[in-house]
């Protein structure tokens, strides 16, 4: 464990040597205000809640956290760091959970700087707390899932760029498979791809979280996801780590 | 003499070529192992499967009795490995690296510190500690991966090309502290320059196409060639096929 707090500290650190770390929370708190205000609606809507705000973060995590992940084992690669790393007396899962804790702190730092969308709504209304903390806690677990698919695919490569596109396209399929394009497309043929494509959606479980709803079967599913995903995320890294 | 490391039929192939063919040596306490052989021998690869960071296809390597393979973390406890080309990352200072390192290393508090200073010290990075590793040259880049590899004091050390980008008084520095360090270690370092094996090492292997050609002493080595100089015996040991090929050609 205490090695994994130190990789998870150098990697957190990592995030602020360069401007990564500026980049992001700047990108991700001005894209959240305009499709919240602007595109959501949040003042026509009169009501004093932030659903606005919760049904677009999906799609900006889906563009945004590929960004936080490629760097994590693509650049170990190219930069040869993974030699030192692995070779130091740790094991391989320390290394993926403490680089998977840094993505995830990252996280929950720029969701916690949104707390301005918190100030405002209970300025102009009495909203209801509860269901706003719920919406986050499913915002953390949602970020958690694709941050452990783009770590998991970052381990794949030494591009950067592919490490992002292939994290974009895998965060994709798990947002958008409860989709009725996606469901009515699989039920034409198999019935069965349909109800397993709607049960491994990030995006419908989180949408019970945003209008309060804290299901423990939903916290399990998102927990054994990440769970799996670092899994495979160690297997990639201790079967192709000198490849 | 105990020996540290021991290597046993070490095979490595990769799809279509053997990098590493049955290599079988030991190192004892107070040696320094030259490791010598053209581009492309396997020497890298001989030290990663040593360091447990490539997977052999066949036999095995221990440091200090510890299977590199069943066994990793002691072995790594016992290892201090310098990487070819020093990886280091770039954005933390040296500090910040050491830090990292002495934290993973099991170090903490003073102890930490006292080790740090110690291989800062012995690496003479006193002069860059705050600066990020990125702005360095290159010899204090080959020097902070060094330091690295020293932290723990370690029984045993693998240094793949120490002096590669050193001037000319950064390598009189280091072999200096390898001499210091030998007796109580045993050393591979793996290098180009063939009178670094004449000032440091005590025994010296050559591979060519993964296979040992020679192992001896520097002294023996260079008996077998008239003119005395490791350069000729290291060309004729290593060229041999192709001096067969073109003097067979009428």
């Amino acid at each position: 464990m205490r090695n994994t707090m130190l990789i998870a500290r150098r990697e957190f650190a990592a995030y602020f040597a360069t401007p990564v770390a500026v980049v992001f929370i700047v990108i991700f708190l001005v894209l959240q205000g305009v499709l919240t205000f602007n595109l959501g609606g949040f003042f026509d809507r009169n009501q004093a809640d932030l659903l606005p705000f919760f049904n677009f973060l999906p799609w900006v995590f889906l563009l945004l956290i590929p960004a936080l992940t490629m760097r994590l084992w693509a650049e170990e690669r190219r930069l040869g760091t993974i030699e030192l790393l692995l070779t130091l007396p740790i094991r391989e899962g320390e290394a993926v959970l403490g680089k998977f804790l840094a993505a995830w702190g990252f996280c929950a730092l720029a969701l916690a700087l949104t707390f301005p969308f918190v100030i405002t709504v209970n300025l102009l209304g009495n909203p209801d707390n509860g269901m706003i903390v719920a919406g986050y806690a499913g915002a953390l677990l949602l970020s958690g899932s694709f941050l452990a698919i783009g770590a998991a695919v970052s381990a794949l490569t030494r591009s950067q760029v592919i490490a992002f596109v292939l994290g974009v396209a895998a965060c994709f399929v798990f947002a958008a498979s409860a989709y009725p394009v996606v469901t009515d497309f699989l039920a034409q043929g198999t019935p069965v791809l349909a109800t397993i494509a709607r049960r491994i959606s990030l995006v419908e479980r989180f949408q019970s979280f945003t209008r309060g709803v804290i299901g423990l079967r939903d916290v399990i599913f998102y927990v054994s996801f990440i769970g799996f995903w670092l899994y495979l995320n160690t297997v990639i890294v201790e079967q192709r780590k000198a490849d | 003499m105990t020996a540290l490391i021991e290597i046993e039929g070490l095979t490595k192939r990769f799809s279509g070529f053997t990098a590493v063919d049955g290599l079988s040596f030991t190192v004892a306490r107070g040696e320094v192992l030259g490791f010598l052989g053209p581009n492309g021998a396997g020497k890298s690869t001989t030290m990663r499967m040593l360091a447990g960071f490539v997977t052999p296809t066949a036999g095995t390597a221990r440091i200090c009795g510890h299977n590199v393979q069943d066994d990793p973390i002691a072995a790594r406890r016992a290892l201090g490995f310098l990487p070819e080309g020093a990886p280091t990352y770039p954005d933390m200072t040296t500090a910040a690296f050491l830090a990292f390192i002495a934290g993973i290393r099991g170090y903490r508090g003073a102890e930490a510190r006292a080790r740090i200073e110690r291989a800062v010290e012995a690496t003479q990075l006193g002069g860059v500690r705050e600066q990020r590793i990125e702005t360095l040259s290159k010899g204090f880049k080959r020097r902070v991966g060094l330091a690295q590899a020293l932290l723990h004091d370690p029984p045993v050390l693998v240094l793949d090309e120490p002096t590669d980008g050193l001037d000319p008084n950064q390598k009189h520095e280091m072999r200096a502290l390898i001499a210091r360090m030998a007796p109580e270690k045993a050393i591979i370092i793996s290098t180009h320059i063939l009178e670094e094996v004449d000032a440091v090492c005590t025994r010296a292997i050559i591979i060519a196409a993964g296979r040992i050609v020679a192992d001896a002493t520097p002294e023996a080595l260079e008996a077998l060639h008239p003119s005395g100089r490791l350069e000729d015996v290291f060309r004729r040991i290593t060229m041999a096929e192709i001096h067969i090929t073109t003097e067979s050609v009428p």
